[in-house]
């Protein structure tokens, strides 16, 4: 068996490729269904319901899908221009912590400025943080070659390190009785909510503003350009004029910037305040989010909203018929990979002798 | 005439719509040299790749001494003495001579390597076709031409009756062509036979028996080389009457535009060491040698994509920008050498292509957004005037054919947007012209276009730098000549002062040729 290149991509193939993908997707998510005894129509219908079925539903599928739009753009800028960013979760951990700094710490009442200043303040001061953050390893990456894979993959457990010291020492809040979290952010900063008695708050309106704004600035602007000339041919990026080492600079800034507000508004949307396990791994769910919108901007937020529906539904659904809630990343794993399969079998096809 | 040794019948293969293998038959004998010619893209490498089991044939078979040859195995093929030489060749650098032949050509299950039969053997081999390489020696250390004999002894090690050549000569001095149709000579008169793929006509008839000519997929003439004449094969190449590139000197010669004054490079896989070079407007400076002596790290320098360590450059009297954006803005067209590898990027559209390397100015940015009116428009002349086709603005740069992309490229770097609105404003004109292999894989018409469209810039006044491996096109081409070997450049000679003999002494870098006056 082998693949062949395609001279042409037929438009049927395109047109069958996410059919397939999402066929596949379904078939062996059924059959885990199955495994588990549950009636597979069921299952899938309780999901759906559970994320998008009501009001509070689609709410708490939208809170869920905040940090990872921004995490998948985080992602999805990087990966375009080739730099393998693994480093979100840590970024946006700094992010938060940097929320917090800024927001909440100083006798509990924050720096003395008036609240517009200071939320403008805190968010720059988290965007800052994990651009930072993401800086070290892209330098390292052009000056000395060292592989940024590796570097921001590992940053992620110095960062979670340094939470988990900050939260026991500095940041600790006395009223918490014990737990490892961080003191609260002045009320005044807190993100308003979009619907009254839900958890969506206006994170969600920054979110798809940014995503609108990097899909702008990739398409019509030189150093769009410049990131996608980068990661599809450096050597032609170059001997077109592409400054590398600025375009590499600016990128990180970029990914890291965007991961580090996703820190700031989660602590600012939702929890109000920092915990160890304020992400369950949303750092690195963008990767996914990214890749399952084959690195478009304005896709990162449609695969947000499929991602965390999926896990949102999938709570709800267990409770009902006893699947248990992995469901839901079985779905977005076996999503990605027949995506990516699906994209693979439009420029290639496969030849069985 | 004995049996053909290797009988293809009815070879075909399509890709998508391309029909680049169309019902081919062809018979090998024992004991000669075929050549196979064609233009690029005329279906020598699918047919090859076809025999060698690297493509299945959609139909049709192959017979080797009277066996039929299972489809898409190249265990078979080697097993059944079919022996390849790529044109790159597929050697471990950091290996010897030795284990370069013997890797792979012993069983995995076997407990010890057998060195001194091997070593004996290839021995045995090397004399008996005149092949003297010491099997010792580091394969990294070896010369084009040795490593090119290593590669021959690793498919004669296998067992091979039948080799394949994949343009052979491309990397060779003329003399060690010579030598290396020496061996192939002796390899025949023993029995061996050859297929010998091509497109440079000289050779083609000096060295084979018989020539079959491909085009557009068919087998469209076979012919005993000896009273074939080249104007006959190039017809059947391109299927129309081709008349050879005309000579045609420089009228006027100008100021100097660009000089290079002992120019150094870092050491990379080749550099440039102390090299001098003046380039006058008007004229065509041209550089000939051996690939991997330098030619690369020049192009490279004057294109603003590798830095100096030592030496000066000027431009029109002032210090030489090593930068891409500003060259280009000072009237620098560049022509590298790799046209899908640098010039362009090929999952990008053809108009974003066509105005990459001046997207930093102010033709086609405006406060560092793209003005993508201006830049269509733009694309769409280059389209026009530089007759780029299979595919508009929007396409895939990579969809193009390997001509279609050349022509972009040349275009894109001769035509200034300013051109578009006053013609006939010499500002617009390019200064200096920087080509690298500029008709490397073009099939003739393209190189015939490609060619003639340096003549016309350099007779507009721009003092064109024409780097090329081919040296027919070194000396037709070139008003003067320079060679370069080992980093370092001679003297510019006036083309005609220079003997393929002199040349062809200068490339393998032989003492005092270098500096000839």
């Amino acid at each position: 068996m082998r693949l062949e290149k395609r001279l042409h991509s037929s438009a049927l193939a395109l047109v069958l490729a996410p059919i397939g993908a999402v066929a596949f997707t379904l078939l062996v998510s059924a059959l885990l269904v199955l495994w588990a005894g549950a009636p597979v129509g069921q299952t899938y219908a309780l999901l759906l319901q559970g994320a998008y079925g009501s009001v509070f539903a689609l709410s708490e599928t939208l809170t869920r899908a905040i940090p990872l739009m921004l995490t998948g753009l985080a992602a999805t800028v990087a990966f375009k221009a080739r730099l393998f960013n693994i480093g979100a979760e840590g970024q946006l951990y700094v992010g938060a912590l940097a929320a917090v700094a800024v927001g909440g710490m100083h006798g509990g009442g924050g720096l003395d400025l008036p609240p517009a200043v200071l939320f403008v303040l805190m968010m720059l001061t988290a965007a800052l943080a994990g651009a930072l953050l993401l800086l070290g390893p892209a330098l390292m990456k052009t000056r000395m070659g060292v592989d940024e894979v590796v570097t921001t993959l590992l940053l992620n457990f110095i960062v979670l390190l340094l939470v988990s010291l900050m939260l026991d020492g500095p940041m600790k809040d006395p009223t918490a009785m014990g737990w490892p979290q961080s003191v609260a952010l002045l009320g005044d900063l807190e993100l308003s909510k979009l619907i009254a008695q839900t958890r969506v708050h206006t994170g969600l309106l920054w979110a798809v503003t940014l995503a609108v704004a990097l899909w702008a600035l990739m398409n019509y602007t030189v150093l769009g350009f410049d990131i996608r000339a980068l990661g599809a041919n450096p050597r032609a990026a170059a001997f077109a004029g592409v400054p590398i080492t600025r375009t590499v600079v600016v990128v990180a800034l970029l990914s890291g910037g965007l991961a580090g507000l996703a820190g700031a508004i989660e602590v600012a949307g939702r929890t109000s305040y920092l915990t160890l396990d304020m992400s369950p791994g949303y750092g690195y769910s963008g990767i996914v989010i990214a890749m399952l919108a084959a690195l478009h901007p304005l896709a990162v937020v449609v695969a947000s909203v499929f991602v965390a529906g999926m896990l949102v539904g999938a709570d709800s659904m267990s409770r009902a018929v006893g699947v248990p809630t992995f469901i839901a990343d079985v779905i977005v794993a076996a999503s990605l990979i027949s995506v990516l399969v699906a994209t693979l079998l439009t420029q290639y096809r496969v030849r069985w002798k | 005439m004995t049996a053909p040794v290797l009988s293809l019948s009815n070879i075909s293969k399509r890709f998508g719509s391309l029909v680049a293998n169309d019902a081919i038959s062809l018979d090998l004998k024992a004991g000669e040299i075929l050549a196979l010619l064609g233009e690029n893209g005329a279906g020598k490498s699918t047919l090859v790749s076809i025999l060698f089991g690297h493509y299945t044939a959609d139909a049709g078979t192959i017979t080797v001494f009277g066996k039929p040859l299972p489809a898409g195995d190249p265990k078979a093929a080697l097993a059944a003495g079919i022996g390849m030489v790529h044109q790159h060749f597929t050697l471990a650098d950091n290996l010897s001579v030795l284990d370069n032949v013997m890797m792979g050509s012993e069983s995995l299950w076997q407990p010890l390597t057998r060195r001194a039969a091997a070593r004996a053997k290839l021995t045995q081999v090397g004399q008996r076709f005149g092949l003297g390489v010491d099997p010792d020696a580091l394969v990294g250390k070896l010369s084009v031409g040795e490593r090119q004999r290593v590669e021959i002894l690793k498919a004669l090690y296998r067992g091979a009756r039948i080799l394949i050549l994949d343009e052979p000569t491309a990397v060779l001095t003329p003399q060690e062509s010579e030598a290396l149709f020496a061996v192939l000579s002796q390899m025949v008169a023993q029995g061996l036979s050859v297929i010998f793929i091509s497109h440079k006509l000289v050779e083609v008839l000096k060295v084979s028996n018989r020539v079959a000519v491909l085009r557009a997929g068919k087998l469209v003439a076979q012919a005993e080389a000896h009273g074939t004449t080249q104007a006959q094969l190039a017809q059947w190449m391109v299927g129309h009457a081709v008349s050879p590139p005309q000579r045609k000197a420089s009228q006027h010669t100008g100021e100097a535009v660009c000089v290079l004054q002992n120019v150094s490079t870092a050491q990379a896989r080749e550099r440039l060491n102390d090299a001098s070079l003046t380039l006058h407007s008007g004229e065509i400076v041209a550089i000939a040698g051996v690939s991997g002596n330098g030619q690369v790290a020049l192009a490279e320098v004057l294109c603003g994509t590798r830095r100096t360590t030592g030496g000066r450059i000027e431009l029109m009297g002032r210090p030489f920008p090593q930068v891409p954006s500003e060259l280009v803005a000072l009237g620098v067209a560049r022509i590298p050498e790799d046209r899908l590898g640098v010039g362009l990027v090929g999952d990008l559209p053809v108009w974003e292509n066509a105005v990459s390397e001046r997207l930093r100015s102010g033709a086609f940015s405006r406060a560092s957004w793209v003005r993508r009116s201006a830049a269509q428009a733009y694309a769409k002349a280059v389209i026009t005037h530089f007759d780029v086709r299979g595919g508009g603005p929007n396409t895939a740069a990579r969809s193009l054919s390997g001509g279609n992309m050349q022509k972009l490229v040349l275009g894109r770097s001769l035509m200034h947007p300013g051109s578009l609105v006053e013609p006939d404003n010499a500002a617009f004109t390019p200064k200096l012209i920087v080509a690298h292999q500029p008709t490397w894989g073009l099939d003739i018409g393209a190189v015939a276009y490609v060619q003639q469209q340096l003549i016309a810039a350099r007779d507009a006044g721009a003092a064109v730098l024409l780097i090329s491996d081919d040296l027919d096109e070194v000396l037709t081409l070139g008003d003067r000549v320079a060679v370069m070997h080992g980093g370092h450049l001679s003297q510019a000679k006036a083309a005609l002062d220079w003997s393929r003999e002199s040349i062809g002494l200068a490339m393998a870098g032989a003492e005092g040729s270098t500096h000839a006056a």
